[in-house]
């Protein structure tokens, strides 16, 4: 089989390279609805902070917490989030793939299957909450008075690409449970665009169980929450202390292994359609 | 496939019907019989039927939104004395709970299949079928519902019923009222879906569309925050002007009893009113969508 595989990693990138332009150019075939989905990814983005304005209409606090507070949590939350869903969103389509058999054909390439799986599927479209995203962090950090010192910048910057790692790793995680469970469909909704819900607010308006799965289980504190404490200088009121704002990255690393994991446990149990 | 025998047996009448008929037009086949679009509404419910591990994890994710929507309008509620936009603490869970149950029953996310089907050119074989393709797809999906009503909506409202303090509607009006509205809100539903589905007539891919319509739904249909979290004008033309309301904030503004009963019976005009609407959209919409498919040679 060796001689099968494609040789150095700079092949391999080439190889990758022209599936992800393919992709791009098939997609720009429908130049209508690309116009529309870029402008429908932005919206997406647009409603994440809509929603908090309109709680902030109605409440002056949530949990002890002001609005320029939350709204920079909500901003992290988003920018992470669009950041892994422009990355490894779509795979979420895995249960297509494995319920027609052909993740057969992803397989029998010499090629990482999840890197391909990525590549035929990016959606180019999803730039636009991205762009957004950014725009958006910089406002909260600006309107919740986050000193301009180099330690805060820096831990503005790699708040959002660890939250990103975090929720990739969710969003494959959730996706490898196709493999045991092919008819699994929304399952991993609830962790991935419930953990992106989740990590927009404050922890404790959570109750303890919920806290539990979702902020420790699952890593989704780390995403914008202990990061903002830090970012803004406050005590957490759960009484969490204070280095936890600077282990989004560790947090990220140790759920990207946990992830890979499950992938890897996933393709040997894949057992094709049979047919 | 999904179709019974029974409905296969109603249609030869039909065509039998439409073969002797004087008025005799390709694309303008006649009304299908009540028979027909029952036993299409009882197919639609069975085939959703087998959809038992889908409808669990449906149901799964919907439980977990449930919690995390119900911590945030109660965080909301607590820095305000419990009540918030008219709503008191039993009343928003309520609201959560009852909405997280509607979405699967109304059903919110769009399925592609029409659009689909228009893209491969498979409608061609609906439309020959002399069965309203509007009416055809109705039936099937009040039947979809109907299952939807015993499982994605009283599945979350058990779960919440026993995490939380529901607000059980004091008037009995108000069960039958709720009923009709979670009927109402279907049918608007399913218009703004096929609507659309229908683009892809124009579009060939209907994913833009799709993908506004689940963003425009989610927010304007409440899902996110009740409407009435917005000024009272803005919720007012929203409600008013807009489909969206329609589909899943009014039938939980009844069930939890905002207003008189008089109150009530207005929501379920203005869903009435909305509901026609839609569907009356849908035909002129299918009609120019055929004319366009014949243009495309499909």
């Amino acid at each position: 089989m060796a001689a099968l595989m494609i040789g150095g990693a700079g092949e391999r990138l080439a190889a990758y390279g022209h599936l992800v332009r393919a992709q791009v150019r098939s997609q720009a075939q429908y130049r209508t609805s690309l116009v529309v989905d870029v402008v429908g990814s932005v919206a997406f983005g647009v409603l994440d902070v809509v929603t908090v304005i309109v709680f902030f209409r109605v409440t002056s606090d949530l949990a002890g917490f002001s609005f320029p507070e939350v709204f920079l949590m909500t901003t992290l939350t988003s920018c992470a989030f669009s950041l892994a869903d422009l990355c490894v969103g779509n795979v979420e389509r895995l249960r297509f793939f494995v319920r027609t058999g052909l993740f057969d054909a992803v397989l029998v390439r010499p090629l990482g299957t999840l890197v391909q799986l990525l590549a035929m599927d990016i959606a180019p479209r999803r730039v636009g909450r991205v762009v957004l995203g950014v725009a958006l962090v910089v406002t909260a950090a600006v309107h919740a008075h986050v000193p301009a010192s180099p330690a805060h910048i820096a831990l503005l910057v790699v708040t959002p690409l660890a939250g990103a790692v975090i929720f990739s790793s969710i969003f494959v995680a959730t996706s490898s449970v196709t493999f045991w469970w092919i008819e699994s469909g929304e399952f991993g909704n609830a962790l991935t665009y419930g953990g992106h819900d989740f990590a927009s607010y404050p922890l404790n308006i959570y109750g303890a169980a919920l806290r539990r799965i979702f902020a420790y289980g699952l890593g989704f504190a780390f995403v914008a929450y202990y990061p903002t404490l830090s970012l803004l200088g406050r005590t957490d009121p759960l009484g969490a202390p204070a280095f936890l704002g600077y282990a989004s990255p560790l947090i990220a690393l140790f759920t990207a292994g946990v992830a890979a994991l499950f992938w890897r446990l996933g393709i040997r149990h894949y057992r094709s359609t049979g047919s | 496939m999904w179709l019974s025998l029974n409905l296969a047996a109603s249609l030869r009448e039909d065509v039998y019907w439409t073969m002797t008929g004087a008025e005799t037009r390709a694309s303008r086949w006649p009304a299908a019989s009540w028979s027909a679009y029952f036993a299409l509404a009882v197919a639609g419910f069975r085939r959703h039927a087998t959809y038992r591990q889908a409808m669990a994890a449906a149901i799964f994710t919907n439980t977990i939104f449930g919690f995390l929507r119900c911590a945030m309008l109660l965080a909301a509620a607590g820095a305000n004395a419990g009540s918030v936009a008219g709503y008191d603490e039993a009343r928003l869970v309520t609201f959560v709970w009852a909405g997280q149950g509607l979405i699967g029953v109304v059903l919110i996310w769009a399925p592609t299949e029409l659009a689909d089907r228009i893209r491969t050119g498979d409608v061609i074989a609906d439309l020959l079928r002399p069965v309203d393709l509007v009416w055809q797809h109705l039936a099937a999906d009040l039947g979809r519902a109907g299952l939807a009503v015993f499982t994605r909506l009283l599945g979350p409202i058990a779960v919440g019923s026993i995490f939380f303090t529901l607000f059980w509607p004091r008037r009995l009006l108000t069960y039958p009222l709720f009923v009709c509205s979670i009927a109402l809100g279907t049918v608007v539903c399913f218009g703004c879906r096929y609507l659309v589905n229908a683009a892809a007539y124009w579009l060939l891919d209907a994913r833009g569309p799709l993908t506004a319509w689940t963003l425009v739904s989610g927010l304007l249909g409440g899902l996110y925050f009740p409407l009435w979290f917005l000024p009272r004008a803005v919720a007012l033309s929203l409600v008013m002007g807009t489909p969206f309301p329609s589909t899943i904030q009014l039938p939980l503004d009844i069930l939890v009893e905002r207003g008189s009963t008089a109150h009530q019976m207005a929501l379920l005009c203005t869903q009435a009113g909305w509901a026609i609407a839609m569907l009356a959209l849908c035909h002129w919409v299918q009609r120019l969508g055929e004319r366009r498919l014949v243009a495309q040679g499909g």
